[in-house]
């Protein structure tokens, strides 16, 4: 596997520290006036999601993490893990709960995701930016109020319960921003 | 479509004209010189840890090169004119330092230097005070030793640790693999990881009294308790590093010995060997006034006055664009 020096580190970087697949999700370069250079990186663990800030030499190298990324629909969930299929090889993964976490509440059948493969095993699942939702529960629908402010909690099919507008209405599709978890519009 | 656009906005450079006029009027005020020493010197900084560029001069196309380096700082070449009797001088111009590339780093940069003859670093911190409060809108700026600094923020005093002790403060806050028995090592990791993110929430502070190990070209002399101390200082702004200043050292034999302790130093990192600058020695040999001197970052002073968060967005292309 190639090595990644500090200088070539950024954003988004894959590396192996402590046996563990890793992303940079920050990196700095740290250097006084007269003093030594340093990059400092903050990390996620990929398998446990524990982030933390390391501090590495300057020209410091790293192992890179045979971690890819790859776009699955979403099977089903059989109690215990998350079943994802490559739409090419219909090959599926099961993911478990800690590799889901971030995506769960936005997980629908046959939805694309971006799953993470370390080894050949999901450690990392990410839902697309939006997703489409049915309303299966909120107050009835305020009428005429189309545009003025106020806001109501609905729960749609995942379980998943977000604010949404008063005009909203049971059995609706919306649009959701997984990044925010926010309302965005009707479907 | 290619990145031809300027990473600051024109708001941003107008602000930064307006800054360089600002500065030029200062010194004019005070009747300080400005001059323009070369870029380009035959010589290179010996600071082991500030990397030169190299550039091959030709006198005739593509053969019998000769080295030269990019300056990282005028100080050599200003304390020549110093000691040639210019007075008070001030350069605002451009350095080089290679490798440096960061949020706040850009391998070329614009600093201010500037000499006062007569002054000591205290003298000098008033000037440096009066130059930055009204562009950062700053009231007067506290001055902390670095002892009493490592004091507030770790609770210990750096000069009455043994290095295991440091080494093992520092792995209590710092993940890091490093093995050096150099403890100024350990001092700038605990200053740059655990006191500057600190000092973030702090307006301005003056650091002073810096060990005599970190004395580069400040003199060394002896503080209230007897200990010796480096006569520098330098300025944090929202725990960014803004300028650093010393009373100069002026004995050309303490100069020579330093510079070729860099040297050594450099030799045993396994960082490259470059000519030492024997003009510069020799210019204190001939008598450099009794003077003090601070370098100042032009485009951090920019990010800190208009709330920016990366040096790219103050100068009008940085390096990946340039």
């Amino acid at each position: 596997m190639a090595n990644f020096s500090s200088n070539q580190f950024k954003n988004g970087m894959k590396v192996m520290i402590d046996g563990d697949p890793c992303s940079m999700v920050d990196v700095e370069f740290v250097k006084p006036g007269k003093g030594q250079a340093f990059t400092r990186v903050k990390l996620r663990n990929l398998m446990s999601g524990r982030i933390w800030e390391r501090t590495f030499k300057s020209g410091e190298s790293v192992e890179a993490a045979d971690v890819m990324d790859t776009t699955m629909e979403y099977s089903y969930y059989d109690g215990e893990l998350w079943y994802f299929m490559d739409p090419n090889t219909f090959e599926q993964v099961g993911a478990d709960e800690n590799a889901v976490s971030d995506a769960k509440p936005w997980l629908k059948e046959q939805d694309s995701v971006t799953v993470t493969l370390f080894n050949g095993n999901p450690i990392a699942v990410m839902p697309a930016n939006f997703v489409e939702l049915e309303v299966v529960e909120t107050d009835p629908g305020l009428k005429g109020d189309t545009a003025q402010g106020g806001s109501k909690p609905a729960t749609l099919a995942t379980g998943a319960i977000v604010r949404v507008p008063l005009f909203i209405n049971q059995g609706e599709v919306l649009k959701i921003d997984t990044r925010t978890g926010e309302y965005v519009s009707r479907a | 479509m290619s990145d031809w656009q300027p990473s600051a906005t024109i708001e941003r450079l107008t602000q930064r004209a307006a800054l360089f006029a600002y500065i030029r009027h200062f010194f004019q005020q005070l009747n300080v010189l400005e001059v323009d020493t070369p870029v380009m010197s035959q010589c290179a900084v010996s600071d082991p840890f500030i990397d030169s560029f190299e550039l091959d001069y030709s006198p005739v196309v593509g053969i019998d090169t000769q080295k030269y380096y990019l300056q990282t700082s005028p100080e050599y070449a200003m304390k020549r004119l110093l000691a040639a009797g210019s007075g008070a001088i001030y350069q605002m111009g451009k350095v080089f330092r290679n490798g440096e590339c960061g949020r706040r780093h850009n391998p070329e940069f614009t600093m201010l230097e500037w000499y006062q003859p007569g002054y000591d670093d205290q003298q000098l911190m008033d000037e440096v005070e009066a130059l930055v409060q009204p562009v950062l809108g700053l009231t007067s700026i506290e001055r902390v030793t670095y002892s009493d600094l490592f004091m507030r923020y770790l609770g210990f005093r750096p000069e009455q640790v043994e290095l295991a002790e440091l080494v093992a403060e520092t792995k209590k806050h710092v993940d890091i693999e490093l093995e050096d028995d150099d403890p100024d090592t350990w001092l700038n990791l605990l200053l740059s990881h655990v006191i500057e993110p600190q000092l973030a929430h702090v307006d301005a502070i003056f650091v002073t009294d810096y060990p005599a190990s970190q004395a580069a070209l400040a003199k060394v002399r002896l503080n209230g308790a007897g200990e010796q101390v480096a006569a520098r200082f330098e300025l944090f702004i929202k725990g960014v590093e803004l300028a650093n200043g010393y009373h100069e050292l002026t004995d050309h034999q303490e100069q020579a010995r330093r510079l070729r302790a860099d040297q050594a130093q450099r030799g045993s990192l396994g960082l490259p060997q470059r000519p030492l600058d024997d003009r510069l020695v020799d210019a204190l040999a001939a008598g450099l006034p009794d003077c003090a001197g601070v370098a100042l970052g032009v485009d951090r002073l920019l990010m800190l006055a208009s709330d920016a968060t990366s040096i790219a967005e103050v100068i009008p292309f940085d390096h990946t664009r340039a």
